[in-house]
């Protein structure tokens, strides 16, 4: 690292040229967050006619409802499930294509497609597969006595949502362990070999630990992820149901704000949520990467 | 300790290159030999398929009595240095050292006097809570060595260790791997394309050229007595000068001048190679205008045209030859190699 600095002389050339970059972060990041913190300070009547500036009500309902830290139990759940299952699956994967370099280009290009599905698609492939009367799968799964339905058990419906919001991410992380796989030099594999270690304690003394940066990379994209754009994937497969099963954060969001028409309420809930993972994004870099880092 | 044997050593790869095409080569036991040679020549692909790294295509690999074409790396008895070192970088030095150690069940009291020993004879001690990171590139030459010696293997294998280290250090690494080497008496397999390298670790020299063996030897055998043309040259430096002559009775005749050697049949026509130290200015000889001087300090480099073909000639410093001037070279029949020119082999000479 270590370009040349290069000095402008003026102050408006670089003022332009970062101009449209700032005024789409502007557009769709800071005047819809500033008008959530605004509109979580409010409190509309259910016809939208009065607005009345409440200060923390909002707030203290949310921290006194207990439906709220159900739903981020739930989220909790959801993300550590997602990030773990994301990430362990497209690790085998990545392993097992660091091996074989025929064809690489091919199968690596055919892996990384599901990324470029929608979450509400993957959430529709996976309705179809998992649907209990005609669903491929969820046949199968009846037919060796597993009585599968979503509809109406909640531990299913969480499973589906898991498995459809994770099989996504799998395609993202895969990319990034098979470059992080293929930076590690063949010469140190080498030396563990002839050092006495086999494949499997190669795998967790050498390679896992030099993989630790990527790892952490991804856990943070994918917990993100699981945390604010699953929407998708659970409005299409289980509306947050059955109850509240699936019930998670920024699906609340949703509900209380579109369909409960509590605007204020749901703002503050978006803002909560922005805070979380921006504390989380912020700890996770300041902190874990020291660990991480050799 | 154990010696080392190939027997017709072979590697083909899958799209058909011959890397190495018959290799034989007896290591003794303690010895330290040094396979030589330019890129591509097959040296590493040898070293390798001697770790075990390469599968064998045919042939066989003995270490001791023990055939071990089929043996894991992990369990030949050798350890291996190589070129970038291959340290584990998320480990610190101590366990760097260690690793291999614990990998085999040896208990902790014994790891510790074992790596504290090597990290004493290799002047590691004050880097043992290191990172590798954090070490100069001899530091880190160092640490790969030591984690060759911890083990206490059968056979050392290096592959060109010393090519990422700068001139100074190189020459100081050199002596330091000859020492070791001695103290422990290691069988030793040394890969390198540097000559002078080669010429001044091995005990047992080996130069290979396109996936075989040219020569076997000790440095001097081979500098004094090159096997082929190609050893002449690759061997020495400047390299050894090649002049085309034809045998007459009684001797070799080089640009009208005949030089006597004995045992040719007259009448063919050879190569006649001569090192640059082997030519001296005389009163009398073969006119040679020098174009240009080198001057190496303690020697000078004459270059120019002899027989037609560009030449060197090192002479003392105190020789006052100038570029422009036209002197005379006197060669002595006995400093001459002569070869075959299709084949390139070494006549034999009276």
């Amino acid at each position: 690292m270590g370009p040349e600095r290069i000095t402008f002389g003026g102050r408006l050339l670089p003022a332009a040229l970062i101009a449209p970059q700032l005024l789409i972060v502007g557009l769709f990041f800071y005047w819809p967050a500033v008008q959530a913190v605004w509109q979580s300070f409010q409190m509309q009547d259910a016809f939208g006619l009065s607005t009345e500036f409440v200060w923390f009500e909002n707030y203290r309902a949310l921290f006194t409802d207990p439906g709220y830290y159900q739903a981020l139990a739930t989220t909790l759940i959801f993300a550590a499930a997602v990030a773990g299952l994301s990430l362990g699956f497209a690790l085998l994967l990545a392993a097992m294509a660091d091996r074989e370099i025929r064809g690489a280009g091919l199968y690596r290009t055919l892996l990384i497609w599901p990324y470029a599905v929608a979450p509400a698609v993957a959430g529709v492939l996976f309705g179809f597969l998992f649907q209990p009367g005609l669903g491929l799968i969820a046949r199968g799964l009846n037919q060796i006595g597993i009585p599968w339905n979503p509809l109406l058990d909640g531990n299913h419906a969480m499973i589906l949502v898991v498995m459809a919001a994770a099989w996504k991410q799998v395609s993202y992380n895969f990319l990034f362990f098979l470059a992080g796989l293929q930076a590690i030099p063949g010469s140190v594999i080498e030396a563990a070999a002839i050092d006495g270690a086999g494949p499997a304690r190669r795998f967790w003394t050498i390679v896992f630990p030099l993989l630790s940066p990527t790892t952490f990379f991804l856990m943070v994209v994918n917990v993100v992820y699981a945390f604010c754009e699953t929407f998708g994937v659970i409005d299409v497969l289980t509306h947050g149901g059955p109850g509240r099963a699936t019930q998670t954060l920024v699906y609340k969001v949703y509900q209380d704000g579109r369909i409960g028409a509590d605007l204020g309420g749901s703002a503050a809930q978006s803002v909560v949520l922005m805070a979380i993972v921006i504390g989380l994004t912020a700890i996770q870099f300041r902190y874990v990467e020291k660990r991480v880092a050799y | 300790m154990a010696g080392l044997a190939l027997d017709q050593l072979r590697k083909t790869y899958a799209g058909g290159v011959e890397a190495v095409r018959g290799v034989s080569l007896d290591v003794p036991d303690g010895a330290f030999c040094v396979l030589v040679g330019p890129s591509g020549c097959g040296k590493s692909t040898v070293l390798r398929m001697i770790a075990g790294l390469e599968t064998v295509t045919s042939g066989a690999i003995t270490i001791g009595a023990r055939t071990v074409n089929d043996v894991e790396p992990a369990d030949r008895d050798i350890a291996m240095v190589f070129q970038n070192y291959a340290l584990y970088p998320h480990m610190r030095v101590y366990d760097n050292l260690a690793y291999g150690l614990r990998n085999r069940g040896t208990p902790k009291p014994e790891i510790e006097t074992r790596v504290k020993d090597a990290a004493r004879l290799l002047g590691l001690e004050a880097m043992l809570t290191r990172y590798p990171r954090q070490l100069s590139g001899g530091q880190r030459q160092r640490v790969a060595m030591g984690r060759a010696i911890v083990r206490k293997p059968q056979v050392f294998l290096f592959d060109e260790p010393l090519s990422n280290l700068d001139a100074k250090l190189r020459v100081q690494m050199r002596v330091e791997i000859r020492r070791l080497q001695r103290q422990l008496g290691v069988t030793t397999v040394y890969v390198t394309h540097d000559q002078v390298e080669a010429m001044t670790m091995a005990d047992r020299l080996v130069v290979m050229n396109g996936g075989q063996i040219e020569q076997v030897g000790t440095p001097i055998e081979i500098y004094r007595r090159p096997a082929t043309r190609y050893v002449a040259t690759f061997m020495g430096s400047p390299p050894m000068n090649i002049l085309p002559a034809e045998a007459v009775a009684g001797g070799v005749r080089i640009d009208g001048t005949v030089i006597p050697v004995t045992g040719l049949a007259p009448g063919t026509a050879v190569e006649a190679g001569i090192r640059p130290e082997d030519l001296r200015i005389a009163e009398d000889g073969l006119p040679f205008r020098i174009a240009f001087v080198e001057e190496l300090g303690a020697t000078r480099l004459l270059h120019g045209p002899l027989a037609g073909t560009d030449v060197a000639v090192q002479v003392p410093a105190g020789a006052g030859a100038q570029e422009g001037d036209t002197v005379r070279l006197a060669i002595d029949g006995s400093a001459l190699h002569l070869f075959d020119p299709a084949a390139g082999r070494r006549l034999a000479q009276g």
